[in-house]
């Protein structure tokens, strides 16, 4: 495997997939907040969570990033649309599979089924994180994508 | 009121409940009839004020017929309103939470809550709620969405609403909310509470025993908060419900404090007065900012100073009228043609074009501010001088402009006596920073400008035929602005020309004991009432004049017109008492704490208004 190319790419994906569902905040097309959502399962504290979830965040985009490149180095080529196409598989499993089942994990996350305590009040994601609006799920699918085309584009197979 | 009009409550009618970022306004009746988030100035979420029919609104009420007494909880801004019915008496405590950054760390809670916690006190009274938010000043009507046990959602964009209640609630099938109903006996006690979040996921509200803490951690807030303040002289309880009004209109990310929370509350019901006054000016700042300092709210003090500092890079060497919360200087001004107005005063209007004119006194305004914190031995640093010089420059070079004055009159420029003074002041405070060392300004030149200001004002803005000074030059007309000469040392309170002027302006501008600002035709219909600020300025020129006695008189009846839990707004009527213009007011509540604490100094109560310790060090935020 190329750590270094990992490393690298890893990381200028992981910055554009945190940027666009970042632009999208901003404008107003989803109120889904990876830093925020992952800050807030080690700290109480609004002002530090975002921060400290986005290392988190960073840390999980180098892990998955690894993932990824094994993938090219046992398919022994890396494309953009392949990367793409695990990013769009990544993006259904993160909708799909895992954000239904955030708050059984999510120390302060409420659950759609039990509603808030005073420990747990985060608004949890819901099916396809509709929760955080209608478009979330367009927006977190484009973000990874790109996540795996830029690592698909610019990995270079080892040896 | 009559018709139409019927349905709106008086102004004076509201309370005020806020965060330090935003603030809402709570109606005699239990309903939340304002509510702008997640900021002062942005769009409102409920607007019944402007609307009883498309506004939206927050309401907590019996269903029967019901008398209602309030007050706020001592020392605090958590509102209690007490409804007393045929049948029982209920209690109604309102409040934004607030807490402490050490609280803040211990649990998530939401960045904007507004908690109604009723409770049964003697019989059984049924309650209702009625909630039906309707976003961006009621143009957006958006369904609930029924989230079970996370409660009711209204989403738009980037904004959710989340409603939670423990009195069940359903879907209305009039409107676009929720309503609902209990009974309640003595010691029931039922949580309502709203959550707001933006452009994140959402922090639910809580309820039970939560709510019941966070109340706990708001009041013990204001009750620190309060307890900062060393004052303990006369008329202490409306100095601190006025000291409480002005910290709920400090937005509190960056210092800055609002002139009111509300838009185009009218300053002559069913009149064209209507005005936005939920930006910063920087002459009601400054102000503020001084009454604070009086009040020994150097924190306050602080941040106001470093976000003028910020705030007027972007002009600078000019000072713009007003600025938004952060500092922007874009405050267009536009018209909402689909509200109908409180009580049909149209129209509506969102933004300021005042922030296009040119006042010329709030150089003298935020540069006496700046010569008060150095005073009180703050520091600045030399950024900062050299920011301050560069407004003195400005003023030497435009002084003999006209310009549009304190009130902001929309019918052209003039030259204003009270902005020429106030050019006077900003130079004579430069000159007196220079030689004291806190900035290097070039004197000689500042000081031949200030005498030729003063000169040019003696000659020309003294009225021998009338004996007073006057608003314009050359001019016959008087202005309430006038009594501030003395405040701001033009000349010694007995100064001949300043006692006469005083007795003008009250003989001219005097109505019930209030005082209008002026009477002179200003380019719009007349008719709007006497002025708040300027009613306390005359107890304090009366004060400084040595008339002790009759200004501790005027002051008492002025605060008899306070509403019931002691708030103005920026105008009342004469004839009957009634608050007019947007509300709560800043400056008049400025006004009230200024004359207070003049008349305890006179009185020789406590009130020595220069604080002592030093307030720290200002910086530019370069």
């Amino acid at each position: 495997m190329n750590v270094g190319a990992v490393f690298l790419w890893g990381f200028v994906a992981t910055i554009v997939l945190t940027t666009v569902m970042t632009a999208a905040q901003g404008l107003g097309i989803s109120r889904m907040s990876i830093p925020f959502m992952l800050g807030a399962m080690v700290t109480a504290d609004r002002d530090r969570a975002p921060m400290l979830g986005f290392l988190m965040h960073l840390v999980n985009g180098w892990v998955f990033a690894v993932l990824y490149a094994l993938a090219f180095e046992s398919w022994g080529r890396a494309t953009w649309w392949l990367g793409a196409g695990i990013g769009l598989v990544h993006a259904l499993a993160v909708l799909v599979a895992v954000m239904p089942v955030l708050p059984g994990f999510h120390p302060r996350m409420a659950s759609e089924h039990r509603g808030p305590e005073p420990t747990r009040a985060l608004e949890p994601p819901g099916f396809l994180a509709l929760n955080y609006g209608y478009q979330t799920p367009a927006v977190t699918v484009l973000a990874h994508l790109l996540y795996g085309a830029i690592l698909g584009g610019f990995y270079r197979l080892a040896g | 009121m009559s018709g139409r009009d019927a349905a709106y409550p008086p102004i004076g009618d509201y309370a005020i409940i806020g965060d330090c970022r935003t603030a809402a306004l709570v109606s005699r009746e239990g309903a939340l009839d304002w509510l702008c988030l997640p900021r002062f100035d942005a769009p409102a979420i409920f607007a019944a004020l402007l609307d009883r029919r498309r506004g939206g609104t927050f309401a907590v009420r019996p269903t029967a017929p019901f008398q209602a007494t309030r007050r706020y909880l001592d020392d605090t801004n958590v509102l209690e309103t007490t409804f007393t019915t045929d049948r029982g008496r209920v209690r109604l405590r309102d409040l934004m939470p607030v807490a402490s950054e050490d609280d803040k760390r211990r649990a998530l809670r939401p960045d904007h809550a507004v908690l109604r916690v009723v409770e049964g006190l003697a019989g059984e009274v049924e309650v209702e709620v009625v909630c039906d938010p309707r976003p961006r000043y009621g143009a957006v009507i958006r369904s609930a969405e029924d989230r079970g046990p996370l409660g009711f959602w209204w989403t738009h964009g980037p904004e959710a609403l989340v409603l939670r209640s423990e009195i069940p609630l359903r879907p209305d099938p009039h409107h676009a909310g929720v309503r609902g109903r209990a009974r309640l006996g003595p010691g029931d006690r039922r949580v309502v509470a709203l959550a707001y979040a933006h452009r994140e996921p959402a922090v639910l509200p809580v309820l039970g025993d939560a709510a019941e803490q966070q109340l706990g951690e708001t009041v013990r807030w204001w009750r620190g908060w309060v307890a900062r303040c060393p004052y303990d002289g006369p008329y202490r309880g409306p100095v601190i419900r006025s000291a409480l009004t002005l910290k709920l209109m400090t937005y509190a990310p960056s210092g800055a404090i609002v002139a009111a929370p509300t838009t185009s509350l009218p300053e002559r019901i069913g009149g064209v007065r209507n005005w936005d006054y939920r930006y910063c000016w920087l002459r009601d700042a400054s102000l503020t900012l001084r009454a604070l300092l009086d009040l020994g709210y150097e924190d306050e003090a602080r941040a106001f100073l470093a976000w003028t500092l910020h705030s007027t890079r972007l002009t600078w060497p000019e000072l713009q009228v007003l600025y938004d919360v952060h500092g922007g200087s874009r405050v267009p001004e536009r018209e909402l043609d689909h509200l109908e107005g409180y009580a049909g005063s149209r129209p509506v209007r969102v933004g300021n074009d005042a922030g296009r004119q040119l006042q010329l006194d709030v150089y003298g305004e935020v540069i006496d501010a700046v010569f008060e914190f150095v005073r009180r031995g703050g520091r600045l640093d030399r950024t900062t001088g050299r920011m301050l010089v560069g407004l003195g420059e400005t003023v030497c070079r435009r002084w003999r402009e006209p310009d549009e004055g304190i009130w902001e009159i929309r019918s052209g420029r003039r030259h204003h006596t009270y902005s020429k003074a106030m050019c006077w002041v900003a130079l004579d405070r430069l000159i007196r920073l220079s030689q004291g060392g806190h900035l290097r300004a070039p004197v000689e030149r500042f000081s031949r400008e200030r005498d030729a200001i003063r000169a040019e004002v003696e000659r020309r803005g003294y009225n021998p035929r009338l004996g007073s000074y006057v608003s314009v030059l050359d001019g016959e007309e008087l202005d309430a602005s006038l009594l501030l000469l003395a405040r701001y040392g033009w000349a010694d309170p007995a100064d001949p020309r300043l006692q006469a002027t005083c007795a003008r302006v009250h003989e001219r501008l005097g109505a019930g004991g209030l005082l209008y600002r002026y009477l002179d035709p200003d380019g719009l219909p007349p008719g709007e009432g006497a002025f708040g600020i300027a009613s306390f300025w005359a107890v304090d020129c009366r004060c400084r004049q040595g008339d002790i006695a009759g200004a501790a008189a005027a002051f008492e009846r002025l605060c008899g017109l306070a509403n019931d839990v002691g708030l103005f707004a920026e105008e009342i009527d004469p004839d009957t008492g009634a608050q007019l213009g947007n509300f709560p007011q800043a400056f008049t509540h400025v006004g009230l704490i200024d004359a207070a604490l003049t008349l305890a100094q006179h009185l020789g109560q406590g009130a020595e208004r220069t604080l002592a310790g030093p307030v720290g060090r200002i910086e530019s935020s370069s």
